[in-house]
C-alpha cells in the first residue's frame, strides 16, 4: 500500500470561497459524499473582500429590467470573446441564484418597497438600443462579498457540509488514462500528507493576483488550482486577460469599489479635471474597467497625475455628503482612513489601477467540466476535473469582466458544477484507481522541497517574479518588452526549481505552504506571459502599444495555452446562445 | 525597533518563550503590525501566523499586540508601539498550535451552537423575502462580524467557561438572527440560550467593545438578548 493515508469521497471541492462553497452546498444537499478542502477557514477566503455587489436583472430598481440587457452588456464588456451560451445561462438563471442567497439570509440593503437595493455599476445599459445607465448591482452596503461569503458558510453549516479547513491541496493525482482521481493534500495543522481520492475534483481556488506586485487580491490568491492543472498538463484559456481595477488605494493596493462611482463619485487629475468625460463621453466614470484603467494611466503618463511623484489620480466622493457615504459606502470610509489616511467625507482618495481579476483560467463547459483539446484542436472533456469561479474560464468575462459579475459567476457556476457532478455521479462515474507510481508522481514536488538542503530564498524569488510581471505585463504591453520579460521568467523558473525550504517541521509550517504557492504563481505567470506575447491585437484588458487595434479577423478567439509544449493555440468563441439571437461584434464604445 | 514575539513549536520546544528581535523600520512609513511580521518572516521563515486579506475584512490575523487584541493588518505601529517596543502574542485563552497560531475550535463551536443561519419555515417566495429598510437597519452593527475572535478571547467570562458561555462574538451573531425580520425561529433560538451560562455569564466587562476591530458592540447585543429572555419568561 501507499505510504499515505487515503480519504475517500465522491466529490471534493478545492477552495472554500464563494464558488467552492456554492458547489459544496449543492453537492451536499443532493446527497453526494463531498468534502470542501480549503487552505484557510472558509470565511477568510478572498470573496470576503468583494464590495460593491452582485449584478443581476432582478428588476428591483427597474421593474422592466431584462436579463437580455444584462447579457448584452456582458457580451460587449467581454469585447466579444465571452461565450454567449455561458453568458446567456448566467444572466438568465442569475435571479434565481440571487434570491436563493436572500433566502439563505444574506442581508441585502433594501428599497422602500422592501426589495433588494440595486446600484449603478460600470458598463450597464438598457440593451443594445438604449445606452441609458442601468442600476443592476444588488448590494449589501459596500460589504456584499463579506455578506455573501458568510451567508454561504452559514448555509453550508445548516446543510451539514464536510469541511477540511486549513488543508492545502498540493497536486492532482491522475490515473494511467489521464483521468483526475483526486489530490494530494496537507493538513496544515499537523503536517500530515494525505491522498484524497474522489470521482470528481472541483477547482474553486480563485485567482492569482499575487503574480503582480500591486494587487487588490488577498495574500492567499496564488492560483493554486491553475497551477495544479497546468502542472498536470491541462490547458489554460485567455490567460493574458487580467483586469486592472481603476481604483486600488495608492500605495496599499486595497480595493475601492466601483460602487463609489456608481453612487456618483468621479475621478479627477492634477488639474481637477473630470477626465473620463473626454475618454467616455456617455458613460464617463462608469465605462468598462479596462477603459477607465487605461485612461487613468494615460493621464499619469501625460503628466497630469497627482501627488509629488504625479503617479496617481484622485477619486472624489466628498460631494456625496456624509450621510450617503456612511449609509452606502461605510467600508470604503473605513479602508480609506486606514490605508490612505484620508477621510472621503473631507478629501478625495488617491487611487491607481491595480491588478484585480483573472479573466482566464481552466476552460470549462457550463457544468464546470474541464476542457482540453485533442491533436486536431477538437474540444475534449477531462474526466474527473471540474472548475468554477475565478479559477475557471467558462467564459463569461472574455477579455474584460464587468463589475458585479464575479459574484454572480461564483454562485451561478458553483451551483451549475454541483448540478453537473450530481448528474454524472447518479449516472455512474468510475475511474481506474491511481497506481502507487501515479501517486508518487504527484508527491514529487513536495518530496523535492522536503529534501532540499540549500538553494534560493522563497521571498527573494517571489519578489522578483512579481516585479517582472508588473514591469513587462501590466496595463500596457509591447512585444519587445514582453519577450524580455519572458526571458527573465525563464531564468526565474530555474531559480524556483531550486527554492530551499529551511524549516522542515510539520506543525503549521507556513513556510512550506508559501514555497508550494510560489510554484503555482510561477505557472500562472508563465502562462500569462506566453499568451500575452502571442495575442497580437488589443482587446479588452489586453492593450498592446505595437498592435493597438482589435483584430476580429484573426483574434475573435480564445487563446489556449498548453503547458507541456508551452504553446498557445486558438479556440472558438461561442456565438450560439439557445434562446436569443447572438450579439455580433461591434465597435466597443462607452 | 525591538519586537518581542511569542514562540512555540510543539516539535522542538518544551515550553513557549518570548524571542526578542530587532527590526529596522523604514523611515517615514507607518507600517502595520502585519508588515512587521512579514519582515520577521523574511529573517526567520519558521515564524508562523495566519493572514489573508491584509485589509481587515477576513479576520485571520487577530493577535495580542502590546497587551491589546486587534487585527495585525490594520493596526499601525504608531497606534500600538510604546517606547520603541512591540510585544506580539497569540490571542489569549485559546490553546496555541504554534507561535501566533491558536486553535479556534472552541470559538467556532460556540458560533455553531447559536445556529448561525436563517431559519424560516414558510415556503420561500419566487423572489426575495421582502424586508423594510427599517427592519434591515436592525442588522447593522451585527452582520459585519468577521469572526476574528478578538472579542471572545479578550473576555474573562469566556476564558473561564469557553465550553458553556457562548461569548461575545457568538452572542452578537445570535442576536443578528433574532433581529432578522426574515427569521421565524425566535422562540427556538431563545429557548436554546435560556440557561445560566450561555448568555448570563456576561458580566458587562465590555472588553469586547473596546477591542472589536470593526467597531461593533457585542455588549449591547447581549443586553437585547437578556431583555428578550426576561420577557419570554414572564
Amino acid at each position: 500500500m501507499s505510504r499515505l493515508r487515503t480519504l475517500n469521497y465522491d466529490a471534493i471541492v478545492i477552495g472554500g470561497g464563494g464558488a467552492g462553497m456554492r458547489a459544496a452546498l449543492q453537492l451536499t444537499e443532493s446527497g453526494v459524499k463531498t468534502a470542501c478542502i480549503t487552505k484557510v477557514f472558509p470565511t477568510r477566503s478572498h470573496t470576503v473582500s468583494a464590495q460593491g455587489g452582485i449584478t443581476c436583472a432582478i428588476a428591483s430598481a427597474d421593474p422592466n429590467d431584462d436579463w437580455r440587457w444584462h447579457m448584452y452588456d456582458t457580451v460587449k464588456g467581454s469585447d466579444y470573446i465571452g461565450d454567449q451560451d455561458a453568458i446567456e445561462y448566467m444572466c438568465s438563471v442569475g435571479p434565481q441564484a440571487v434570491f436563493e442567497l436572500d433566502h439563505m439570509g444574506l442581508p441585502f440593503s433594501r428599497t422602500e418597497e422592501g426589495r433588494i437595493y440595486q446600484r449603478p455599476f460600470g458598463g450597464q445599459s438598457k440593451g443594445p438600443d438604449d445606452p441609458t445607465q442601468a442600476s443592476r448591482t444588488c448590494a449589501a452596503a459596500d460589504r456584499t462579498g463579506h455578506a455573501l461569503l458568510h451567508a454561504l458558510y452559514q448555509g453550508n453549516l445548516k446543510g451539514g457540509t464536510t469541511f477540511l479547513n486549513e488543508w492545502y491541496a498540493v497536486d492532482l493525482v491522475k490515473n494511467q488514462k489521464g483521468d483526475v482521481v483526486g489530490v494530494i493534500a496537507i493538513c496544515i495543522e499537523t503536517g500530515e500528507t494525505v491522498y484524497v481520492k474522489a470521482k470528481a475534483t472541483v477547482m474553486a481556488t480563485g485567482g492569482a493576483g499575487r503574480i503582480f506586485q500591486s494587487t487588490t487580491n488577498a495574500l492567499i490568491n496564488t492560483g493554486d488550482g491553475s497551477g495544479m492543472a497546468l502542472r498536470a498538463g491541462f490547458p489554460a484559456q485567455d490567460m493574458e486577460m487580467w483586469q486592472f481595477h481603476p481604483t486600488g488605494i495608492y500605495g496599499a493596493g486595497t480595493l475601492v469599489t466601483e460602487g463609489c462611482r456608481g453612487e456618483g463619485g468621479y475621478l479627477i487629475n492634477s488639474e481637477g479635471e473630470r477626465f473620463m468625460e473626454r475618454y467616455a463621453p456617455n458613460a464617463k466614470d462608469l465605462a468598462g474597467r479596462d477603459v477607465v484603467a487605461r485612461s487613468m494611466v494615460l493621464e499619469i503618463l501625460e503628466g497630469r497625475g497627482c501627488g509629488p511623484d504625479k503617479d496617481h489620480v484622485l477619486l472624489k466622493l466628498d460631494h456625496l455628503g456624509e450621510e450617503t457615504l456612511n449609509l452606502r459606502l461605510p467600508g470604503i470610509c473605513e479602508l480609506s482612513k486606514t490605508f490612505a489616511h484620508v477621510d472621503p467625507v473631507k478629501a478625495p482618495v488617491p487611487v491607481v489601477p491595480t491588478c484585480h481579476y483573472m479573466m482566464g483560467g481552466i476552460p470549462t463547459t457550463i457544468g464546470g467540466e474541464a476542457i482540453t483539446q485533442d491533436a486536431n484542436g477538437v474540444d475534449q472533456i477531462v474526466n474527473g476535473l471540474y472548475a468554477c469561479g475565478e479559477a475557471a474560464c467558462v467564459s463569461v468575462h472574455g477579455a474584460n469582466r464587468l463589475g458585479g459579475n464575479s459574484l454572480l459567476d461564483l454562485v451561478v457556476f458553483g451551483r451549475a458544477a454541483g448540478l453537473q457532478i450530481e448528474k454524472s455521479i447518479r449516472e455512474g462515474i468510475s475511474h481506474d484507481d491511481a497506481s502507487e507510481s501515479d501517486i508518487e508522481m504527484s508527491l514529487s514536488r513536495l518530496d523535492r522541497l522536503n529534501s532540499s538542503t540549500s538553494g534560493e530564498s522563497m521571498a527573494e524569488v517571489k519578489a522578483e517574479l512579481q516585479k517582472t510581471m508588473q514591469l513587462y505585463f501590466g496595463v500596457f504591453r509591447e512585444g519587445e518588452s514582453m519577450q524580455k520579460g519572458l526571458k527573465l521568467l525563464d531564468e526565474l523558473g530555474e531559480r524556483i526549481k531550486n527554492v530551499h525550504l529551511e524549516d522542515k517541521s510539520n506543525a503549521f509550517n507556513t513556510a512550506r505552504i508559501e514555497a508550494l504557492e510560489l510554484e503555482n504563481l510561477y505557472e500562472v505567470a508563465y502562462a500569462t506571459a506566453v499568451s500575452a506575447e502571442e495575442r497580437k491585437e488589443s482587446r479588452g484588458a489586453h492593450a498592446r502599444n505595437d498592435f493597438t487595434e482589435r483584430d476580429d479577423e484573426n483574434w475573435l478567439k480564445h487563446s489556449i495555452y498548453f503547458p507541456n509544449e508551452k504553446r498557445v493555440g486558438k479556440r472558438d468563441v461561442n456565438f450560439a446562445p439557445k434562446t436569443v439571437e447572438a450579439f455580433p461584434p461591434k465597435v466597443r464604445s462607452y | 525597533m525591538l519586537v518581542s514575539i511569542y514562540r512555540y513549536n510543539p516539535e522542538k520546544d518544551q515550553t513557549p518563550f518570548m524571542e526578542d528581535i530587532n527590526i529596522d523600520i523604514p523611515e517615514g512609513k507607518d507600517l502595520m503590525v502585519l508588515d512587521v511580521l512579514h519582515l520577521l518572516k523574511e529573517k526567520d521563515s519558521s515564524v508562523a501566523y495566519r493572514r489573508s486579506c491584509r485589509e481587515g475584512v477576513c479576520g485571520s490575523d487577530g493577535l495580542n499586540m502590546n497587551g491589546k487584541n486587534g487585527l495585525a493588518c490594520i493596526t499601525p505601529l504608531s497606534d500600538v508601539v510604546k517606547k520603541d517596543k512591540l510585544v506580539i502574542r497569540p490571542l489569549p485563552g485559546l490553546p496555541v498550535i504554534r507561535d501566533l497560531v491558536v486553535d479556534m475550535s472552541m470559538f467556532y463551536k460556540q458560533y455553531e451552537k447559536i445556529k448561525p443561519f436563517l431559519i424560516n419555515d414558510t415556503p420561500a417566495p419566487a423572489i426575495e423575502r421582502l424586508q423594510s429598510p427599517e427592519d434591515r437597519e436592525k442588522l447593522d452593527g451585527l452582520y459585519e462580524c468577521i469572526l476574528c475572535a478578538c472579542c471572545s478571547t479578550a473576555c474573562p467570562s469566556f476564558w473561564w467557561n469557553p465550553d458553556k458561555f457562548v461569548g461575545p462574538s457568538g452572542l452578537l451573531q445570535a442576536y443578528r438572527f433574532l433581529a432578522d425580520s426574515r427569521d421565524t425561529a425566535q422562540d427556538e433560538r431563545l429557548a436554546d440560550l435560556d440557561d445560566p451560562f450561555s448568555v448570563f455569564r456576561c458580566r458587562g466587562i465590555m472588553n469586547c467593545v473596546s477591542v472589536c476591530p470593526k467597531g461593533l458592540n457585542p455588549t449591547k447585543a447581549i443586553g437585547h438578548i437578556r431583555n428578550m429572555l426576561m420577557q419570554r419568561s414572564t
